[in-house]
């Protein structure tokens, strides 16, 4: 420790102003305050500072995404066996799935920490922390079998259009990891849709036994065949395709425990978004006129990514309601059109993630909003002290 | 018959360094300083050259822009340098003390006096910038009439002097006088808020002449600025005034002895104090005589005020003109290995993200350290959690930083002061500098408003 600080003393000022690589200054600060914490003190304004940061909250948030990740890596093994018809241990599955995953976490961090390091280095600003959170939830959005090379673009494009051009993490408007996957829905969507990307090695087809289609449960639903889906129980553990991360609810739901305890994700949001689903859910149950209707609408909180969406998505500070009243109708609205979107719009099968990049659109209209009533409720405050002294 | 307003934002710093409830001793410096920096807006018009011999109580310098307002020397002596910065600014008008001699500015029954008569007295003697207003937090205007006076009774802010011990240390007919001159300068009431947990001091609870009202809850609880807001809120075009509570006894002297004298019983604290105790100091004396061998060895901060908003001094710098406490903390510049992943059982935050918060009664040396660069806003609903108030905090430090007067004024820019967010500069993960920001809001504001 001791070393390797007297190590990134001497070779600073090569990186410092003026020095050999001053090029490589940002990338050398964000690795010095990634091993170090810096020893920086106050200077202005309150001489403590509270030991939280940006690192460690997004660190926080890290945590809460390991249980989704170790599922989904377990489940990614489990569903390639099951289509092949072979037996697997627990173990068997979790190593094949981690082997198929890392290469997608090793792309989306390499392309996006690229970008954020050059982007810094361009700005002379420190690297920002927000890509440590984007960079895994990006894999665990994708269907396991996305092409790599597809997972950079969209990285690159999430990373440069939906954040850097407007100024770096706290300025972006738009969830950059559901904007990688907006962009691949629509410039790629036989990669995004249907019954086979799902599963691992199901779209190359060899080896696949009779009987084993693969299709999510919301692809069972838009088709009518509701009689087919897996029971809720299933659903709710997550043994059943679909995006990496978002088929077990129970391991999203340690997530949110762990965001919710360390205060870091707006348990109002989460709340909300669940309240709005219930609300649209038990709308459409009752004008019911299809199977998918009639689907129960507590089904929808553990089909497709509405709790993923709920509580890793729509909690993002940057993009959301910032204001605590606001949030609340946030967060209500994203449950409401998810729903919404799904079952009435034959398109898409899945409305989550639109329903929450719409939104990430209103949000600052919703905080104009609430800000709005919180001047007149100030203004208000006034007239009412004329009309006492008035009188 | 008094209410009580119950406050549930804020939050108490837990930190190592409370002051011993006893009379040290008195501090006797023999070097002193009026320091312009503690006036904020103030443009100096020095009435003094180095080498002037003057007694307590004769002008240092004016308000360039408001000539009535002076600022007296606090002992007698000789002026033996005038400090000065980047452009010449003047930082600070050194005394070296010598005798006793005071300006004698005559005694008077307050009571007896009108309202004009009493800021005469005020005025001329350099005890007028006692009075600070709001809104902008700064000396107020002779010309105003305010629509109340605001005087808090106890200090939340960390490791605060306990101003009940220092009433029991203060002679009351002069805290009674003070009152009394203070309630001919408004038409409407004198608040004294109270602190709601435990019993006031005598005086203070029995005092004549007062709207008392009792505040509870964490810090900010004590700010005169939350006092305001939850009493009687100021809108734009009104003015509101305060006085520290060792003040108002200084102008209770002023008018029972004539003589200008801003004696106060200051708290040395912080954890690396060895012995943290009350000391009896006349404002502007240098710390160096009662912290001087009572500090730990080792690289320190000496801060005038407290750790939030007071300000950064030398070893052998001197005590502000509003600050009643000195603390001295550790300073933070080492780095630290891997230190935003570790558990953190010895790292202290507000937010719930290290588990040192599963301790919640234990008590931290806290220090300088930054704990991290600074970046944009990004977490929300933070800032709103230490603040006791009906304001939008990042929307109007936001505002402030645009520079839109407009939006300032309608989020209420006029109700707040740096010292009211410094919590919220406290727990911001992405290391803002808040109070600045607020600062430089108010003071924007003043220019565009005069």
């Amino acid at each position: 420790m001791d070393i390797l600080r007297k190590r990134l003393d001497k070779l600073k000022p090569h990186f410092s102003k003026g020095g050999r690589f001053a090029k490589f200054r940002s990338v050398f600060d964000g690795v010095e305050s990634f091993i170090f914490v810096s020893a920086k003190v106050t200077f202005r304004g309150s001489h403590i500072r509270d030991s939280v940061d940006l690192k460690r909250i997004m660190t926080v948030v890290i945590i809460a995404l390991v249980p989704a990740l170790f599922f989904g890596a377990y489940n990614t093994g489990l569903q390639h066996f099951r289509s092949t018809g072979l037996e697997a241990s627990l173990m068997q599955c979790f190593g094949f799935g981690f082997l198929r995953l890392l290469p997608l976490i090793i792309v989306s961090y390499t392309v996006g920490l690229g970008i954020e390091f050059v982007s810094a280095q361009i700005r002379g600003h420190e690297i920002n922390e927000g890509f440590l959170v984007t960079g895994i939830l990006i894999p665990l959005i994708m269907p396991v079998d996305i092409p790599l090379w597809m997972l950079a673009l969209a990285t690159a494009f999430a990373v440069i259009l939906g954040k850097e051009v407007f100024g770096g993490t706290g300025m972006n408007i738009f969830n950059p990891a559901l904007l990688a996957r907006a962009f691949l829905f629509f410039s790629y969507p036989g990669w995004m849709t249907g019954d086979k990307v799902w599963t691992q090695g199901l779209t190359a087809g060899q080896n696949i036994i009779d009987g084993y289609s693969g299709a999510t449960s919301l692809s069972l639903c838009a088709a009518g065949e509701v009689g087919r889906l897996p029971s809720f129980l299933q659903m709710l553990i997550g043994t059943t395709p679909g995006s990496v991360g978002e088929t077990s609810e129970i391991a999203i739901l340690i997530g949110a425990i762990v965001l919710i305890v360390t205060g870091v994700g707006s348990w109002k949001i989460m709340v909300s978004v669940f309240g709005g689903g219930a609300i649209m859910g038990l709308i459409i149950n009752a004008f019911a006129v299809n199977p998918f209707m009639q689907v129960p609408f507590y089904y929808h909180f553990v089909m497709g990514g509405f709790t993923f969406g709920a509580v890793f998505m729509a909690t993002d500070p940057v993009t959301g309601s910032q204001t605590e009243r606001g949030k609340w109708i946030y967060g209500l609205l994203i449950g409401v059109l998810s729903i919404l979107f799904r079952v009435l719009n034959p398109a898409y099968p899945e409305g989550v993630m639109l329903a929450i990049l719409l939104m990430n659109v209103f949000a600052p209209l919703i905080d104009y909003y609430v800000i709005r009533s919180g001047i007149k409720r100030r203004l208000k405050r006034v007239s009412v002290q004329v009309k006492t002294s008035v009188r | 018959m008094s209410v009580t307003i119950r406050l549930k934002k804020g939050f108490d710093i837990k930190i190592e360094g409370t002051a011993e409830k006893a009379l040290a001793g008195a501090a006797d410096p023999v070097l002193y300083a009026v320091k312009p920096v503690d006036f904020p807006g103030l443009i100096p018009k020095l009435n003094v050259k180095p080498g002037d011999i003057i007694k307590a109580g004769n002008t240092l310098f004016t308000n360039k822009l408001k000539p009535d307002i002076r600022f007296a020397s606090p002992v007698s002596g000789k002026i033996i340098s005038v400090e000065r910065g980047e452009r010449r600014k003047i930082l600070e008008v050194i005394i070296e003390r010598k005798g006793n001699d005071t300006v004698d500015f005559g005694k008077s029954d307050p009571a007896g006096l009108t309202r004009d008569e009493i800021k005469e007295r005020l005025l001329i003697s350099g005890l007028w910038p006692a009075v600070r207003q709001r809104p902008y937090h700064v000396v107020a205007n002779p010309a105003d009439v305010p629509k109340s006076v605001f005087i808090s009774g106890f200090d939340t802010s960390p490791l605060a002097p306990d101003y009940n011990f220092i009433m029991e240390n203060t002679e009351g007919s002069l805290f009674r006088t003070g009152i009394s001159a203070i309630g001919k300068l408004t038409d409407g009431k004198v608040n004294l808020v109270l602190n709601g947990n435990g019993i006031s001091n005598q005086v203070l609870g029995n005092i004549r002449g007062v709207t008392i009202t009792y505040f509870t809850g964490p810090h900010p609880a004590g700010n005169v600025g939350v006092h305001i807001h939850h009493l009687d809120p100021i809108n734009k075009g009104e003015v509101v005034w305060f006085v520290n509570l060792q003040d108002v006894v200084a102008i209770g002297r002023l008018f029972e002895e004539g003589i200008y004298r801003p004696e106060r019983i200051v708290a040395l604290t912080g954890s690396e104090v060895k012995k943290p105790g009350y000391y009896r100091i006349i404002a502007g004396g240098s710390v160096s005589h009662m912290a001087g061998d009572n500090v730990k060895p080792g690289n320190k901060r000496y801060i005038s005020g407290n750790v939030l908003t007071g300000t950064g001094i030398a070893p052998d710098g001197y005590l502000g003109y509003y600050d009643s406490q000195v603390t001295v903390i550790p300073e933070g510049d080492y780095f630290e290995f891997f230190g935003w992943a570790l558990a953190g059982f010895n790292k202290y935050s507000f937010s719930r993200t290290f588990a040192s918060k599963l301790f919640p009664g234990k008590k931290f040396r806290l220090d300088t350290n930054l704990h991290g660069g600074e970046r944009a806003f990004v977490v929300t609903g933070e800032y709103e959690k230490v603040l006791p108030m009906d304001i939008f905090p990042m929307q109007l430090f936001k505002a402030a930083l645009a520079e839109d007067i407009e939006m300032m004024e309608n989020l209420g820019i006029y109700e707040v002061a740096a010292e009211d967010v410094a919590l919220c500069e406290f727990v911001c993960p992405s290391k803002i500098e808040i109070q600045s920001i607020i600062r430089n809001g108010l003071d924007l504001m003043m220019r565009e408003m005069s």
